[in-house]
């Protein structure tokens, strides 16, 4: 294939390129950590990357947050479960939403407002979280599942009985999330307020 | 080579664009010949008081707020706390609600050479206690942010260390330029090179091709260049030649500046929608006026598509109660197709002309918008105009047609994504070629519309130190001084102005160019002005041509330009003969310069002139 010549770098083009990584990696604790990041396609959430600063001499100057000994991990987890409130209310007024009594308004209404919602969340849910099913196959599909299935990845319903392999039909793919990017806060920023009172002078 | 590029790591491109800036970068240590590791940087900014996010484009936007309304930390950069501008997408967002505080679309007031260009004249609208501030100060913002970013994330190879391409229109006149120059030196860029937008899309398609564009093109190809973008619309063409047996890219033409973009489409789109909702008595603020352009943008993609027949569209309400209070209409296939095709891309004879625009008083305020939105009449007048761009060129036969015909067209922008609006262009310029009794064009493809011009010019400086393919041609005008023509004085009637043509056609980098023949006198210590023009048309003119008359096609008036002899160079009143001379810097600006006939140092003839 044309395309697969034209991508993949020669062999002695491939022994340069890890010449030069090698020697910039040894070089750079930027490009080191680049490296070290690049496979897995994972980059973590801004709280959890933030104490990993590169052990360079310099200051590291890309973050704000002073680092704060230990952090409690509920107070950690409470920040992002609001931080998400906040955005969702931001891009698709969820919490507007979901605040209102709809049960006095017609479909028409309710769906109307629905629209707003899904495609503001849709957005901010696509933005910042890149989701995958946790099976491929199609809902319907007949599978089998070996001994060494992930229990927490995949749950088993109605007739649960006897030993692996288990065969059964696929209900719901189920959603992982392969990557997720929260912004990050700045130190003194309130995430208690969802949405800020706006007054219009 | 020098040097200087030697040493930097990285090769830069920077798209500094109406609506959006983008960063990409050539990393050299990992390319080579065909194999370019080339990236779009990602850009951290402030999204959201307190919160900030990488985003692929930085919104070019510079909000003013009132010293009370941000908390403190709400505009906290990870390499600021305390940034003194409030940049990027939070400046957007923030304008939307208090347009008055928001600086938009500053390049345009950059290339708008009726205003005073460095003052401080924006936001135009903003109340008294606004600070204002200048076109170029917003494009320092703009560039000060993208450095600081990069900075930010690349601490062992900062940015002015790296060589850097900076793109600006085809159509940017040379104070344009200049001013775009300045203020990526105020911003700390100091290895810098100017590219026009459309060779940077050119380059990026190049880039793509992995070396097949060899293949694709061939001498005698002329490329025509359609970018539309957020705010403007900028046509190239560019001719495929061939010099010592490998095939050479020549710049032959540029287009005018036309202001429009897809944001007037947007807000033409608003428009019908909005008149909708107002005619069931309901009204809309400026607000939701915004979060309707937004809903008509989203609702576009797939009414264009033809997915569609009809999409709602819903303004939410400004308050918490969402349903029952937001405001719901729709868009209909037909409304969109009426309006963006046939409003700015209506099927039109070659012939077809813009219509004019009456010569506007310099005071004007506004920016000068194109007042015809067609943008397949403004591609008519330009091909039809530059009919024989490619006269002088060899392999290319002399046309015979109406207009020049080009063989492939690269689109460019993101108006041009939508592929109904690409394949109205397509067939509008299909039509007059076929109707020339020549052939259709080839479509250049590019995957990446809205990086391509960052991505070409990382590219291109990439590829320049390393011998890479470039495009060559130059100044795509001639440029002319008036002269007032001595004669009996008559009341009420101005002398007559001759233009002198003072740098020709295609002037290039490093050109050494002998200085106008003819001697003007310039009174030491007093600025003196001269009126200048630019041709798109003229290639013969040498220096030192005088045109005593001309159509209005063939030459366009620019901003005044100014020569201030200072006190030292003689004595305070008296006039020295000077000839003019024009050369074009290394970063691709224009340079006029006065030589005094006894000799001495040149001075500079300034293009950018305040108008008090």
């Amino acid at each position: 294939m044309v395309r697969a010549t034209v991508d993949d770098p020669s062999f002695f083009h491939r022994l340069w390129l890890a010449n030069v990584a090698f020697w910039r990696a040894i070089a750079s604790p930027e490009f080191a950590a680049q490296v070290r990041d690049w496979p897995s396609g994972l980059a973590l959430p801004a709280e959890a990357s933030a104490p990993e600063a590169p052990a360079s001499e310099a200051p590291e100057p890309t973050r704000t947050l002073p680092p704060e000994p230990t952090p409690p991990v509920a107070r950690a987890n409470e920040d992002a479960a609001l931080q998400l409130l906040a955005l969702f209310q931001r891009e698709g007024r969820l919490v507007d939403f979901l605040e209102e009594e709809v049960a006095g308004f017609s479909d028409e209404d309710i769906g109307a407002a629905a629209r707003v919602v899904h495609t503001g969340c849709r957005r901010a849910l696509r933005e910042h979280f890149e989701l995958l099913p946790v099976r491929s196959e199609s809902e319907g599909d007949a599978i089998t599942l070996g001994a060494d299935f992930d229990a927490s990845a995949i749950r088993l319903t109605g007739n649960v009985v006897g030993d692996a392999p288990f065969r059964g039909t696929l209900q719901h793919r189920g959603w992982r999330a392969e990557k997720v990017t929260l912004p990050k806060l700045s130190a003194e920023h309130d995430a208690r307020v969802i949405a800020a009172a706006e007054v219009e002078l | 080579m020098t040097d200087r590029e030697k040493e930097s790591t990285f090769a830069i491109g920077i798209d500094l664009g109406t609506t959006h800036c983008a960063l990409a970068y050539v990393d050299r240590d990992l390319s080579e010949g065909e194999d370019v590791a080339l990236h779009l940087h990602r850009i951290p900014q402030t999204v959201s008081p307190g919160e900030t996010e990488k985003l692929p484009l930085l919104p070019s936007f510079v909000y003013l707020p009132h010293a009370r309304e941000l908390a403190a930390g709400a505009t906290a950069l990870p390499w600021n706390p305390t940034p003194a501008w409030v940049v990027g997408e939070i400046a957007r967002r923030l304008g939307a609600g208090s347009p008055q505080r928001l600086v938009a679309s500053a390049k345009s007031w950059l290339s708008h050479g009726a205003v005073d260009r460095t003052g401080p004249i924006l936001p135009t609208t903003a109340p008294e206690d606004v600070q204002r501030i200048s076109p170029v100060d917003a494009s320092v913002r703009y560039l000060e942010h993208l450095r600081e970013a990069w900075n930010a994330a690349n601490s062992g190879e900062p940015l002015a260390d790296q060589e850097v391409v900076l793109t600006v229109p085809a159509s940017f006149d040379p104070a344009a330029r200049e001013l775009t120059a300045e203020a990526a030196r105020r911003a700390g860029f100091a290895n810098l090179t100017l590219l026009e937008e459309p060779q940077a899309a050119l380059y990026s398609w190049i880039e793509a091709t992995h070396g097949a564009w060899r293949e694709r093109l061939s001498v005698g190809d002329v490329i025509l260049v359609v970018d539309v973008g957020g705010g403007t619309t900028d046509l190239s063409l560019i001719a495929v030649l061939e010099e010592e047996g490998i095939l050479a890219l020549h710049r032959i033409a540029v287009g005018d500046h036309i202001l429009l973009g897809g944001d007037n489409m947007d807000l033409a789109l608003a428009f019908v929608v909005k008149s909708k909702i107002e005619a069931n008595g309901e009204r809309l603020d400026d607000w939701q006026v915004e979060a309707l352009r937004h809903a008509c943008r989203a609702a576009k993609e797939a009414l264009l598509s033809g997915e569609v027949e009809t999409a709602p569209i819903v303004v939410a309400s400004r308050g918490s109660k969402l349903v029952g209070k937001s405001l719901r209409s729709e868009l209909t296939a037909e409304e969109v197709s009426r309006v963006l095709l046939d409003g700015f891309f209506p099927e039109v004879d070659v012939e077809a002309k813009p219509h004019a625009r009456a010569r506007t008083a310099l005071t004007q305020v506004g920016l000068p918008y194109a007042q015809d939105p067609a943008i397949t009449r403004h591609l008519a007048a330009f091909l039809t105009r530059q009919l024989a761009a490619t006269a002088d060129l060899e392999g290319f036969e002399v046309s015979k047609g109406r207009f020049l015909h080009p063989t492939a067209l690269l689109f460019n922008g993101g108006v041009l994504k939508a592929p109904a609006i690409a394949e109205r262009v397509r067939s509008v310029l299909d039509g007059w070629l076929v109707a020339d009794g020549a052939k259709p064009v080839q479509v250049l493809e590019d995957a990446d519309l809205d990086g391509a011009v960052a991505r070409g010019a990382a590219y291109y400086a990439f590829a320049r130190s390393g011998g890479g393919v470039r495009i060559r041609g130059g100044m795509a005008q001639a440029f002319y001084v008036g002269v007032e023509v001595a004669m009996m004085a008559v009341p009420g009637m101005e002398p007559p102005v001759h233009a002198l043509c003072v740098a020709p056609f295609g002037l290039d980098e490093g050109s050494a160019l002998e200085a106008v023949p003819q001697q003007l006198g310039l009174v030491v210590g007093e600025p003196v002005r001269f009126r200048f023009f630019s041709s798109s048309v003229r290639r013969d003119d040498p220096v030192g041509t005088v045109l005593e008359r001309w159509s209005p096609d063939e030459l366009s008036e620019l901003g005044a330009i100014e020569a201030n002899l200072p006190a030292s160079n003689g004595d305070i009143g008296g006039v020295v003969p000077v000839h003019l001379r024009a050369r074009v810097t290394e970063l691709g600006t224009l340079v006029l310069e006065a030589l005094p006939e006894a000799g001495g140092e040149p001075y500079r003839v300034e293009l950018d002139v305040r108008t008090s």
